[in-house]
C-alpha cells in the first residue's frame, strides 16, 4: 500500500494547500482491559474501502497500558485490514480517562495528519471524538451509517439518519482536516479476518505524568453479563411488539425463541410497558442488531423501530393489518394474530428440528 | 453551590411528519418541546440544590421561542434562565455551538462563579452529545460523560465522585470541581415543580442574550462561518425494492402458515437450517 499512497491521484485535484500533508485513513481501535470493542473491526472493514478509493493506507490507533496486550491488538488490526498501527502505552493509559485519551490521539493527529479519522459510536469513542474534534476545530459527524469518498476533492460524504430515521442527510467538512466520524456498533458489517495479514506497528512515546491528571478512576465494576442478553451480536432474534397485547402473550415470543436458541427483542412500547427489558429494545433509543434472521410479532414497523433492525439478512413479519408499514421492508409476511401464529410457529419448528435429528 | 444547566428546544420527534413529494420536515404544528434527556441533567441540578443550597441557572442558544423551553425549567425550579439568541448563531454545528455556549457560561462566571455544568446525554433532533464535551474541553473543565449517580460531592474541597456508564461497565470516578457533567438518562425523574415556581416561572424576567452580551467578539467562531461541517444533501431512505412474499395458505389456519413459512424459510435459505439445528435444543 505505502508504494501505491505516493502515486499522485489519477485525477488532478487542486487539493487545498493546507490539506496537502493530510494523508491516510485512521481507525481508533478500541479497548478496554486487552478486550477490543467489534465495532473497531467493523470500522476497519469500512476504512478499508475508503483508503482503496483514496489510494493511501488504512491504520489502527492502538491506545493502551502496558501489557495490556498492545502489539497483540495491532496483529488483529492488520488481519481486519489494518496497513500499520500506532501503538501508544503508557501507565496512565490503563483505564480510558478523557484527559490523557484526548491528549494522547490529538499529539498524534497533529503529528502523522490523517485525512480521515473514525471512531465507534460507543461511551467511549463519543467522549473521545468530542474532545478530539473540539480541540483540533474540525469537523465530526456523528453516527454515520455511509461513508464515500468525493474522489476529487477527496472529500469524505458521511451519512447519517435525521428525525429518527425519517430522512437521511450526507455531510461533509470540506474545510477542515482531518475529516472525523463515528459509527455505532453494528452499523457496518463485520469484515472477515484474513490470517497471516502483516503490517507495520509503530510505536509512539507518550508523556503524561500521572500526578498531571485530575480525574482518578478508583474502580471499575464490571457488568454481570451472565444472564444479560447481547442482542446486538444475535444470529437469530424473536422480537414482540404492542400487538402482543399483554406481557402474558408476549411469553409466545420466549417459547419460540427457546425452540430457536434465539434471543428476544421487543419494541419501545414493549419495554415501556415493562414486558421485556431495556436491554431488549432494538431500534433507534435501543440496539442496532444483524441477525441472520429476525421474526418480528405485532411490530408495526415504526421507523425508529426499523433503523434498528433494517441489517437483518431475514425478516419474518406477522401482523394482522396487511397494510401495517413493515410489510414493506420485511422478507416474509403473515397477516394474522400473533398470539395465535407464534405457537404454531413453535411447534413447527419444534417438529421439524426433531425430524431432522432423527434423519440426521 | 451554583450549577449551569444547558437545554435545548428540540421538536416533539414523536410528532414530526416528513412531506412525502419534498422530503421536507413539516414543522408546522409540531410542538417544540425541552430536549428531554436534559431533564435528567436539570433534575440532578435541582437534587444537589435540594442537598447543598445555591443556585440553578439554565442556559439555551435557539430563536426567541426557545423562550417557552426555559420556562418549563423555571417552572420545575431552576432559579435563573437565560435565552442566547441571534441570528448570528444560525446554522451551528456543535463546534460552533459548544464555542457559544462556552463563551455564555464565562460571561455567567463574571458574576457568580460556576461549580458544576451539566448536559443531556445527547438531544433527540441533532442527537450527536458531542456538544457537552465540547463546552468542557473550550472551559478546560473535566469531562464526566454518561454519569449515572453522582455518590459524593465536597463542595468546600472541590472534590466529585461519579459512577460513569463505560463499555461493559461502570466506573467508579473521583475528581475536581468545576467539572461538566453529562446526565445519563432514567437515572432520576423530574419533580412536579410546585405552584410557587408555576407562578414565578411565568413572572420571572428571563435574560435574553445577543451575540455581544455573550461576550462573542469573533464572529468567524459562530453560525455557518463556525462550522466545519456542511449538510451537502438530505433525502428520504431509499424503499427496499421489494415487497414482503406473503405467506398465505387457503384455510389460513395457523399451524398451516407455520408449516409453509418453515418450507419456504429453509429452500430459500438452507445456510439458516443448518444455524438453528446448530444452536437449537
Ligand atoms: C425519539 C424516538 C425514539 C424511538 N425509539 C424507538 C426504538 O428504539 N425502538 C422502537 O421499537 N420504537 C422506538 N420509538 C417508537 C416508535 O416510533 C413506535 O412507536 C414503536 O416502534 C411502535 O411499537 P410497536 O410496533 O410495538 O407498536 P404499534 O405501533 O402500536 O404496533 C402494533 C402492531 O401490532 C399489530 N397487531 C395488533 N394486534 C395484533 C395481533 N393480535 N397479532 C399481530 N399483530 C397485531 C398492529 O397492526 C400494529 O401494526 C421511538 C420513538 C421516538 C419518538
Ligand atoms: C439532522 C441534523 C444532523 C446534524 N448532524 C451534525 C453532525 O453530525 N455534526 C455536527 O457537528 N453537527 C450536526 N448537526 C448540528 C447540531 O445538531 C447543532 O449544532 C446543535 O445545535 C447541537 O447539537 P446536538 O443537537 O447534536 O446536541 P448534542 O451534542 O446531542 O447535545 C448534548 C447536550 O448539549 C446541550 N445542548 C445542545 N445544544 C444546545 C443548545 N442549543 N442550547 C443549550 N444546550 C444545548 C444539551 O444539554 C444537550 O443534551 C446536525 C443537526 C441536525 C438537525
Amino acid at each position: 500500500m505505502s508504494e501505491q499512497a505516493k502515486k499522485p491521484a489519477k485525477k488532478k485535484v487542486a487539493l487545498d494547500p493546507r490539506f496537502v500533508d493530510y494523508r491516510h485513513v485512521w481507525v481508533v481501535v478500541e479497548s478496554e482491559r486487552g478486550e477490543v470493542h467489534p465495532v473497531s473491526w467493523e470500522l476497519l472493514g469500512e476504512g478499508r474501502k475508503l483508503a482503496d478509493a483514496l489510494g493511501v493506507e488504512l491504520c489502527g490507533v492502538v491506545i493502551c497500558g502496558p501489557g495490556e496486550r498492545g502489539r497483540g491488538i495491532c496483529g488483529e488490526a492488520f488481519q481486519y485490514g489494518a496497513d500499520k498501527c500506532y501503538l501508544v502505552q503508557d501507565e496512565v493509559l490503563r483505564d480510558y480517562r478523557n484527559d490523557p485519551y484526548t491528549k494522547a490521539l490529538t499529539d498524534l493527529v497533529n503529528r502523522y495528519q490523517p485525512e480521515v479519522l473514525m471512531l465507534g459510536a460507543t461511551t467511549l469513542g463519543r467522549d473521545l471524538a468530542g474532545s478530539v474534534a473540539t480541540t483540533l476545530g474540525t469537523g465530526l459527524v456523528a453516527d454515520c451509517t455511509e461513508l464515500v469518498i468525493d474522489i476529487e476533492t477527496r472529500n469524505l460524504a458521511a451519512t447519517r439518519p435525521t428525525f429518527g430515521g425519517s430522512l437521511l442527510c450526507t455531510i461533509m467538512t470540506q474545510r477542515h482536516r482531518p475529516q472525523m466520524a463515528t459509527v455505532r456498533p453494528r452499523v457496518m458489517a463485520m469484515p472477515e479476518a484474513s490470517a497471516g495479514r502483516q503490517g507495520e506497528i509503530v510505536e509512539v512515546l507518550f508523556s503524561m505524568i500521572e500526578t498531571s491528571i485530575v480525574t482518578k478512576v478508583l474502580e471499575f465494576i464490571p457488568d454481570d453479563t451472565r444472564d444479560k442478553p447481547n442482542l446486538p451480536f444475535a444470529d437469530i432474534i424473536v422480537a414482540g411488539g404492542r400487538g402482543l397485547r399483554s406481557q402474558e402473550n408476549f411469553q409466545h415470543v420466549w417459547d419460540l425463541a427457546r425452540v430457536l436458541g434465539a434471543e428476544v427483542g421487543a419494541s419501545r412500547p414493549v419495554v415501556q410497558a415493562g414486558w421485556a427489558e431495556l436491554d431488549r429494545q432494538v431500534g433507534q433509543s435501543g440496539k442496532t442488531v444483524r441477525p441472520k434472521l429476525y421474526i418480528a410479532a405485532g411490530i408495526s414497523g415504526a421507523i425508529q423501530h426499523r433503523v434498528g433492525m433494517d441489517g437483518a439478512d431475514v425478516i419474518v413479519a406477522i401482523n394482522s393489518d396487511p397494510n401495517a408499514p413493515i410489510f414493506d421492508f420485511a422478507h416474509y409476511g403473515i397477516v394474522g394474530n400473533a398470539t395465535a401464529i407464534l405457537p404454531a410457529l413453535t411447534e413447527a419448528f419444534k417438529a421439524h428440528l426433531a425430524q431432522a435429528k432423527k434423519t440426521g | 453551590m451554583h450549577s449551569v444547566v444547558c437545554i435545548k428546544q428540540v421538536p416533539d420527534s414523536a410528532q414530526i411528519r416528513v412531506h412525502p413529494v419534498t422530503n421536507t420536515i413539516m414543522r408546522q404544528g409540531v410542538p417544540a418541546i425541552v430536549n428531554p434527556y436534559d431533564l435528567f441533567a436539570l433534575e440532578e441540578a435541582l437534587r444537589l440544590k435540594d442537598q447543598f443550597g445555591g443556585t440553578v441557572t439554565v442556559v439555551c442558544m435557539g430563536p426567541p421561542m426557545a423562550e417557552a423551553a426555559l420556562r418549563k425549567c423555571l417552572s420545575f425550579g431552576a432559579d435563573d434562565a437565560i435565552l442566547v439568541s441571534d441570528r448570528a448563531f444560525a446554522g451551528s454545528d456543535t463546534l460552533a455551538t459548544s464555542y457559544a455556549l462556552s463563551a455564555t457560561i464565562r460571561k455567567i462566571m463574571e458574576d457568580m462563579p460556576v461549580d458544576l455544568i451539566f448536559t443531556g446525554k445527547q438531544t433527540i433532533d441533532g442527537d450527536t452529545a458531542q456538544v457537552g464535551p465540547g463546552i468542557a474541553k473550550r472551559l478546560g473543565y473535566q469531562l464526566l460523560t454518561y454519569v449515572s449517580r453522582i455518590v459524593d460531592l465536597d463542595v468546600a474541597n472541590k472534590e466529585i465522585q461519579v459512577e460513569r456508564r463505560a463499555e461493559g461497565g461502570v466506573q467508579l470516578i473521583k475528581t475536581s470541581t468545576p467539572c461538566l457533567i453529562t446526565m445519563l438518562e432514567g437515572t432520576n425523574e423530574m419533580r412536579f415543580g410546585d405552584l410557587d415556581d408555576l407562578f414565578r416561572a411565568a413572572r420571572h424576567e428571563l435574560k435574553v442574550w445577543d451575540r455581544e452580551a455573550a461576550g462573542i467578539d469573533a464572529v468567524e467562531m459562530i453560525g455557518l462561518k463556525g462550522s466545519p461541517t456542511v449538510v451537502s444533501k438530505v433525502f428520504a431512505p431509499r424503499p427496499r425494492s421489494k415487497r414482503a412474499e406473503m405467506i398465505e395458505v387457503r384455510d389460513s389456519e395457523p399451524k398451516n402458515l407455520a408449516v409453509t413459512l418453515l418450507a419456504k424459510l429453509f429452500t430459500q435459505h438452507p445456510k439458516l437450517e443448518q444455524e438453528i439445528a446448530k444452536r437449537a435444543v
